[in-house]
């Protein structure tokens, strides 16, 4: 038995997500010699620190009535740089301007050889070269299944499981949020800031969507995606990107009556890396409703493969992070 | 461009390479040829159908070198535009001259809009319009629908656009 001692770092919907789903298989992190030891834990202003584990039931229901986790007032970043573990799980939000408190972070982790694995885009959208490089100079493992497409393999998909395969290009709809504003104008005729109020109010998008509707999240993705599984070396601002916030919807129904719907697509080539809305047809793969998140890769060797799945959610999102955990450590 | 030809051959040897000679000559691209040797006309002529890909100028050639050569050709079906194409407009599609921007697609020489379809919901909110766009070739489609995006771009009009194109 390996026992593992990890921070979670950001305790909002998927940081509470991984500690949800850590209890939930403890007994099957058990069984495959993993024993994870949970010694701190970190929300925007205070903190839970217990070397021999803490409670991670009780740290769920404290935060679920008070709204914070601890009563220290310690930072993730001061608890990355003093306390002795060996894996810090970054789930603090994005920041794509800066990087963030999640970049501050993770580049402290690795500065102590730390492992780091993240949900948070911000760090690898815009400096992906130099987060990799920090992690191989000190030899930690750095892995980020969750920063793309939720639930849905990506990442792991295209350099673990297909390994071998040279990768073409890659495409799909990466937002949820603006699949389901998409799918619902159609469905309802109804205009754009209908259709984004009624996704607020069901809480599948922010009080402020800029992020999802412009498709900024889109692009940070597809940035991961080209630099991780296309081996380039790209930013958030080598993306040409369109939102959704000028579609109408007299828009989706000629399209419809063309017999194509209107995606937020997000593609990746050799030469270029793209989101805007395009005409997907009725019975593409792609052409899935709902918030549900779909991709396409084209391989050398095995040829399109096509992925479906949630891409977002707080248990959908650590189930992405508890399998990058498990590959790191299970052997 | 696609055509698709009917010629009526003598029934001696040789005629068949005689007949495709002048396709391969201008570099066309044979589709289909299909022989009818059991369908003899009452001339005693052997009817052969033929699709090939050829450029459009080189058309005229092929005709003549193959009644040069002694072969009748009976019918021509000339398709220029082999890919159809869909794109959708959104903006103020009509007050930023809908007609200039047909004809700069029109004017190319490879691609035409074929058909267009405009919904205007009130005035003063922008327009849809869902285009149809027939063009010579797959190359020539994903220019037409770049030239569209850059007329879009100066009149500030939305192009959304099929996958798959580039």
């Amino acid at each position: 038995m390996k026992t593992i001692r990890a921070s979670i770092i950001g305790f909002g919907a998927v940081g509470r997500g991984v500690a949800q789903v850590l209890l939930d298989k403890n007994d099957y992190l058990q069984s495959i010699g993993i024993d994870m030891r949970i010694v701190a834990i970190a929300d925007s202003k205070t903190a839970l620190v217990d070397h021999q584990g803490v409670d991670l039931e009780s740290a769920l229901s404290r935060k679920k009535e008070t709204g914070t986790v601890g009563s220290e007032i310690m930072s993730g970043t001061e608890i990355i740089r003093t306390l002795d573990h060996e894996l810090v799980i970054e789930t603090t939000p994005t920041d794509i301007d800066t990087g963030g408190v999640g970049l501050i972070n993770m580049m402290a982790a690795f500065e102590r050889c730390m492992d780091v694995v993240t949900s948070n885009k911000g760090p690898l959208a815009l400096k992906y070269g130099e987060v990799i490089a920090a992690a191989k100079k000190s030899g930690s493992h750095c892995r980020f299944e969750a920063t793309v497409g939720g639930a849905m393999p990506v990442i792991n998909l295209a350099c673990d499981v297909l390994a071998g395969n040279r990768m073409i290009s890659m495409e799909g709809i990466f937002n949820g949020t603006c699949n389901y504003i998409l799918s619902r104008m159609m469905e309802e005729q109804a205009p754009y800031e209908q259709m984004l109020a009624e996704a607020q109010e069901l809480g599948i998008a922010e009080k402020d969507p800029t992020y999802d509707v412009e498709g900024i999240d889109t692009a940070s993705k597809l940035v991961i995606v080209a630099n991780s599984i296309f081996g380039m070396n790209a930013s958030y601002r080598d993306v040409t990107v369109t939102g959704i916030t000028r579609i109408t919807p007299e828009a989706l129904s000629l399209a419809n009556a063309d017999g194509f719907a209107i995606k937020l697509i997000g593609e990746v080539n050799d030469s270029r890396i793209n989101v805007a809305p395009k005409l997907v047809p009725l019975s593409h793969p792609l052409a899935v409703g709902g918030t549900l998140n779909v991709f396409s890769v084209q391989t050398d060797l095995a040829g399109p493969i096509t992925i479906t799945g949630k891409g977002a959610g707080s248990i959908e999102t650590a189930s992405a992070i508890l399998s990058d955990i498990i590959n790191i450590y299970k052997n | 461009m696609r055509v698709s030809m009917d010629l009526e051959l003598k029934d001696i040897p040789g005629q068949l390479v005689l007949a495709l000679k002048p396709v391969s000559e201008f570099k066309g691209n044979l589709i289909s040829v299909v022989h009818h040797h059991e369908k003899k006309t009452p001339r005693g002529k052997i009817p052969v159908h033929l699709v090939f890909e050829i450029k459009p100028d080189h058309l005229d050639n092929i005709i003549s070198l193959l009644e040069e050569s002694g072969i009748s050709v009976v019918s021509v079906d000339e398709k220029r535009y082999l890919e159809h194409g869909a794109v959708i407009l959104i903006g103020h599609i009509v007050h930023t001259d809908i007609k200039d921007t047909i004809d700069k697609v029109d004017n190319t020489g490879y691609a035409e809009i074929v058909d267009l379809n405009l919904s205007m919901p009130r005035v003063n909110r922008p327009s849809s319009a869902s285009l149809k766009i027939d063009a010579v070739s797959k190359q020539h489609m994903s220019a037409a629908i770049e030239l569209l995006k850059s007329i879009a771009k100066e009149k500030d009009l939305l192009v959304i656009e099929p996958i798959g194109i580039n």
